[in-house]
């Protein structure tokens, strides 16, 4: 082979690989799942923040999945995705659909309410401070943003009739459910705070804390406080 | 032979060798007491506990030591471009090198010293300080002097009765317990000052690493194993913790930070938060120095209707990472 062909190929090689780590660097990097925007959405200081949790998901290719949705404040339609976006120095209240079923908690520590106004969930329009999972069917995930301190066992429906029989179409708008509902406030200044679900309740794929535990839009996400 | 190699030796190399040297022992006399000195009060973790202290020492004098050998091969690359370059259009080849018995022993001898002294320095410093801040396992070695057994269920400040924290990994949060509270857990670590802390390290499910940076901390946590660390906190004041080993997705967002307190400051905070969380703990299961979560004794009826037998499955199995 010639000095020249040499050469070539050795810059084509070289671009090849440059082009691949390119290509891979902004799949992952922009391969997130879509951000719900509710900033224009707050008045007086509050916005509302709907979510949803299914057994299941039937919108991807991982339909043994359990997962959140958000649901899009505008189109009022159910998003499959974990990231929103909200204002800073608001009060954010949450209402979240329970569909899935019971899980005890690895930690019953993660049983009880932190972090919220008044450190309370509303499950069905009851305050609850405290969900003991190991003495009873009543909780299916967690709501858990460390770095506000934020802690939400979500309820779930109790009896053995309502967990054999959930929800098993995606995004959910029947079947057993509880309804649970929080508000804390956000930062005064803007950032962004990790949140997932602690049960751990990605059972039977990995081991609990794998697939869906593990991957953004589904049982782990992101608030982007804006400042 | 010996009389001819050093005929073949320039007058000139040996006034660059006693200069050489000369330069070399000022220059590393000036550099260890400066780094000693003038470094060594701001060298990492810093000193705000014992074994932060400790670790601080030993960073400076491994730098310290360090000094004159860094001295002397900038020293000697920079005599070597400025003084031994050849002169332009000087194509001759340089002089033969020779073996010398006498360098060759000087250096295995000096250097063979100065790995075992700091060897026995390492290992020195290791015992002295209880481990020197790290996980020595569930039977640790070595203890804080003066320290006696913990007590489980009791504690108070000014005895020889260690104070227990319990740190307790999990994807991807740390949480923490004190068995002479009533075994309350929390996401806020308190450490009294002045006083000995003996961390019982262990996860519920990968393995995670307790780093309490400031207090010179470090120590793996394993499920179902427990790992012991000690430290007394010297100062109040903030320190950071963070998990140091690779543990999954949200690994870069496990860190917490904690607090160490003036004794009376802490008994009153864990006094009130046995109380507030008194609730809490009665859920949880008894103190032990380990946890496995696929055991949960207290499944309700329809827990166990639904088949379910654990806490969200067990540990990674050995076939994992796995997709379905």
């Amino acid at each position: 082979m010639s000095l020249r062909a040499r050469v070539a190929t050795l810059i084509g090689a070289f671009v090849l690989v440059v082009v691949g780590v390119g290509f891979v660097a902004v799949h992952f990097i922009y391969s997130s799942p879509p951000t719900i925007n509710y900033v224009p959405y707050a008045h007086g200081g509050q916005v509302n923040v709907t979510f949803q949790t299914d057994p299941q998901n039937t919108v991807t290719s991982k339909p043994d999945w359990v997962s959140y949705f958000i649901q899009d404040p505008s189109s009022k339609q159910w998003v499959h995705t974990t990231f929103f976006q909200v204002p800073a120095n608001t009060r954010v209240n949450v209402t979240i659909l329970g569909y899935d079923g019971c899980t005890p908690l690895r930690n019953p520590n993660w049983g009880k309410v932190t972090g919220t106004i008044g450190n309370v969930e509303y499950v069905n329009g009851r305050p609850v401070s405290i969900l003991d999972s190991w003495a009873e069917c009543s909780v299916q995930h967690t709501f858990t943003m460390p770095g506000l301190g934020i802690n939400v066992p979500i309820a779930s429906p109790t009896t053995f009739a309502e967990n054999s029989n959930l929800c098993s179409t995606s995004p959910c708008t029947s079947g057993p459910h509880q309804v649970v509902q929080f508000s804390f406030r956000t930062p005064a200044t803007g950032g962004a705070y990790s949140w997932q679900c602690i049960i751990p309740c990605g059972l039977g794929f990995l081991h609990g804390n794998g697939g869906p535990m593990a991957t953004p839009g589904y049982m782990a996400g992101q608030m982007e406080v804006q400042a | 032979m010996v009389a001819d190699q050093q005929a073949l030796v320039p007058v000139r190399d040996r006034h660059d060798a006693v200069w050489l040297i000369a330069i070399w022992v000022v220059l590393s006399i000036g550099g260890c007491l400066a780094v000693y000195f003038a470094m060594g009060p701001h060298m990492p973790p810093g000193a705000m506990s014992t074994s932060a202290a400790n670790q601080q020492f030993d960073n400076t004098v491994l730098a310290t030591t360090a000094t004159p050998v860094v001295i002397g091969v900038l020293l000697y690359f920079g005599w070597a471009m400025a003084f031994w370059r050849p002169a332009p259009g000087d194509t001759t080849d340089a002089a033969p090198l020779h073996g010398h018995t006498g360098v060759a022993v000087t250096w295995i001898a000096v250097t063979s010293v100065l790995v075992l002294v700091l060897a026995v320095f390492g290992t020195y410093e290791l015992i002295a300080p209880a481990g020197s801040g790290g996980g020595e396992g569930p039977q640790p070695i070595w203890k804080p002097a003066g320290t006696v057994a913990a007590s489980d269920t009791s504690w108070t400040p000014g005895t020889k009765n260690i104070l227990q924290v319990q740190v307790i990994g999990q994807q991807w949060v740390w949480t923490f317990r004190y068995p002479q509270f009533g075994g309350f857990e929390t996401t806020q670590l308190m450490l009294p000052v002045g006083e000995p802390v003996q961390f019982n390290v262990t996860s519920l499910d990968v393995i995670h690493s307790f780093w309490a940076y400031q207090l010179g901390v470090k120590a793996d946590a394993n499920p179902l194993v427990n790992n012991v660390a000690f430290t007394t906190p010297y100062h109040t004041g903030q320190f950071t913790v963070r998990c140091a080993e690779l543990c999954g997705i949200w690994h870069g967002a496990m860190y917490d930070s904690g607090q160490v307190l003036s004794v009376p400051a802490f008994v009153s905070w864990a006094k009130l938060t046995e109380i507030r969380l008194a609730r809490l703990t009665k859920m949880l299961p008894p103190y032990s120095l380990t946890y496995d979560p696929t055991v949960i004794p207290t499944l309700g009826k329809v827990l166990t209707q639904l088949g379910l037998t654990g806490a969200g499955g067990g540990f990674y199995s050995p076939a994992d990472p796995e997709q379905p």
